[in-house]
């Protein structure tokens, strides 16, 4: 402090050396911890989920867990190929369906559609009630419209897809929905300035920045789905199929569904069964989502 | 709304052919070059709503071709939304709605049959904030040719001639496949410029293309507008005055009226003119008043 400033007793003790109040230390450890621990709450039960898995059904994991079709008969040899084939089935449908109504709607609640207006709304709100439904729910209506009543399809793997498609659509939806509206209204109005319709703005510029949300909202959709066993058992997926399923045609299972089926049997051999098949869906939920990550950065705005 | 202007575009169009009148007071702009400017903008009590809100009030103005004009005024005057009524890009705003009329070259913008797809590809517009798509510089420019579908062999020099026009090519033309996003906030917005003037519109609106630039890159945009009014009807917004006196060759003044009962704040224009009169003997007091900082 240089002595020719005349500075008063009081001013000079206001030093900003000094240590934060104790209280607020206190407080501040005490969130630190509190929100450290619910992370690690959250990733131990994962792990330790993962792990029992891993060390329970290892050792029954090979080549033929994959491409042999399940058998009660030769427990030993029994795999999951037709019910993996009969996920694939399912999860395409489900992709098929999905991205384009899901995409296209959430382009029409956002870009659109008069969002004051009541149909908007009205949308609106029940989109979100929809993502509240329990999953039961669609299966029971998947089984009176789809498998019987107007549709009438039967149990095969399509009826499936539709049904968990329904179930997930709520979600893709407002994934969709939040990516776009994070999209800056300046490029929009930036392309419609320059004489773009509203479609070609809405293509060349709001929907490619939107896409790595989108694809994220597909993920999350798909993996749902591909991890549902509820709806399912209700249109047809608990069929026992030693042959390999088709989409169009009578009697398929899911990889839930076999899971359970196998866990289900009083015998050590199957239950050791089910533990393999936690794995084969651990490793196929990964293969997807990889795929997934994979695409979402390849198409990530190649330029920021 | 649409049969009503209709019927208002045919009547005034007779106007203008008919009559010498401006709409911004004859006998003040009788004199010089101005008598025999052509008319690119006609608004006769032009006003715009949003619901039951008016924003902006029975603006009567006329905009020439190859001239600077600017909008001034204090804040919430409807300066921005009187300029975004001449390219209607309120139309995206669902209960924007505009009455009275709005010739462009005699032809009514809001008139039955006029798509504001077109309307925009004539009347470009630069924006407040510099908005470059997060795309190359090149792929920036050649948005407007390519949505016009202009053939991909003369697209270079499309790109060159409009960033040479845009005072930019000697900065990028190295660099053109890089994201523009990387470019400096001036240059961002030159390059909204160029990306305007690229499929060679008539008039390029701009919103305050100054307002987020530093001195230096104003400058720069000032001295591109000169040089652009050679072949562009310029209309600026600005809040600021020096820059209005700096680069127009008109003003308008709007100012904002107050509801006494709803408190609703409406735009008028209280007056408009050359750019020098407005500056050094404006008709009205309120118009003297704001230049010299006693309001707003």
């Amino acid at each position: 402090m240089r002595s020719n400033t005349p500075v008063t007793k009081e001013s000079s003790r206001s030093s900003i050396v000094g240590a934060t109040p104790a209280i607020e230390r206190v407080f501040s450890a005490a969130f630190t911890f509190l929100v450290t621990s619910a992370v690690l709450f959250a990733l131990s039960g994962l792990a330790v989920i993962l792990i029992w898995a891993f060390s329970a059904g290892w050792s029954r994991v090979d080549l033929g867990l994959f491409t042999n079709a399940p058998s009660t008969a030769r427990i030993e040899t029994a795999g999951f190929r037709t019910a993996i084939l009969g996920s694939l089935y399912v999860i395409s449908g489900v992709i098929a369906i999905i991205v384009p109504i899901g995409v296209a709607s959430a382009l029409y609640l956002e870009e659109f559609s008069d969002r004051t207006s009541r149909f908007a709304r009205f949308v609106d709100l029940n989109i979100q009630n929809l993502a509240g439904v329990p999953a039961i729910v669609f299966g029971i209506l998947g089984l009176a419209f789809i498998v019987r009543g107007p549709f009438g399809l039967g149990f095969v793997a399509a009826a499936g897809s539709i049904t968990l498609a329904l179930l997930v659509l709520p979600t893709i939806i407002v994934a969709s929905r939040e990516s776009i509206r994070g999209v800056p209204r300046s490029l929009k109005e930036g392309a419609l300035a320059l004489g773009a319709s509203p479609l070609k703005a809405v293509s060349t510029q709001v929907l490619p920045y939107a896409l790595p949300g989108i694809l994220t909202g597909a993920i999350l959709s798909v993996a749902r789905a591909f991890g549902e066993a509820a709806p399912l058992l209700l249109v047809g997926a608990v069929t026992f199929v030693t042959f390999n399923p088709r989409f169009w045609s009578d009697g398929y299972s899911v990889l839930p569904v076999m899971i359970y089926q196998y866990a289900t049997r009083p015998q050590a051999s199957f239950r050791l069964l089910a533990f393999a098949g936690v794995l084969v869906m651990l490793v196929l939920v990964m293969l997807m989502n990889s795929f997934a990550i994979w695409l979402r950065n390849h198409y990530d705005r190649p330029l920021q | 709304m649409n049969a009503e202007s209709t019927s208002e575009s045919t009547k005034s169009q007779v106007e203008i052919t008919s009559m010498t009148e401006f709409p911004m007071g004859e006998d003040r702009l009788a004199d010089t070059d101005s008598a025999r400017a052509e008319v690119v903008f006609k608004a006769t009590n032009l006003s715009v709503f949003y619901g039951t809100f008016q924003a902006v009030r029975d603006i009567n103005m006329g905009i020439y071709a190859r001239e600077i004009t600017a909008f001034i005024g204090p804040s919430g005057c409807g300066k921005t939304t009187l300029l975004r009524s001449f390219n209607r890009m309120n139309d995206l705003i669902p209960s924007a709605r505009v009455d009275g009329s709005l010739l462009y070259h005699g032809e009514d913008v809001y008139g039955e049959g006029v798509s504001p797809v077109i309307v925009r590809r004539k009347i470009g517009m630069v924006f407040q904030k510099p908005n470059p798509f997060p795309k190359s510089i090149y792929d920036n420019v050649a948005y407007g040719p390519r949505l016009l579908k202009w053939p991909k062999r003369d697209m270079d020099d499309v790109v060159e001639e409009s960033l040479r026009r845009a005072a930019l090519w000697d900065e990028v033309k190295d660099r053109l496949d890089e994201s523009a996003l990387g470019m400096s906030g001036g240059q961002q917005q030159r390059l909204c410029i160029a990306r305007a003037i690229a499929t060679k519109p008539d008039v390029l609106l701009m919103d305050e293309p100054c307002s987020a630039l530093d001195p230096i890159a104003t400058l720069r945009i000032e001295e591109l507008m000169q040089e652009l009014k050679n072949d562009y009807t310029i209309v600026i917004v600005t809040h600021n005055m020096q820059q209005a006196a700096r680069v127009s060759d008109y003003t308008a003044f709007l100012s904002v009226d107050i509801d006494d009962e709803s408190g609703e704040r409406t735009g008028e224009l209280i007056e408009m003119d050359r750019t020098d009169r407005i500056f050094t003997n404006a008709a009205d007091p309120r118009t003297e008043g704001y230049i010299s900082g006693r309001f707003g």
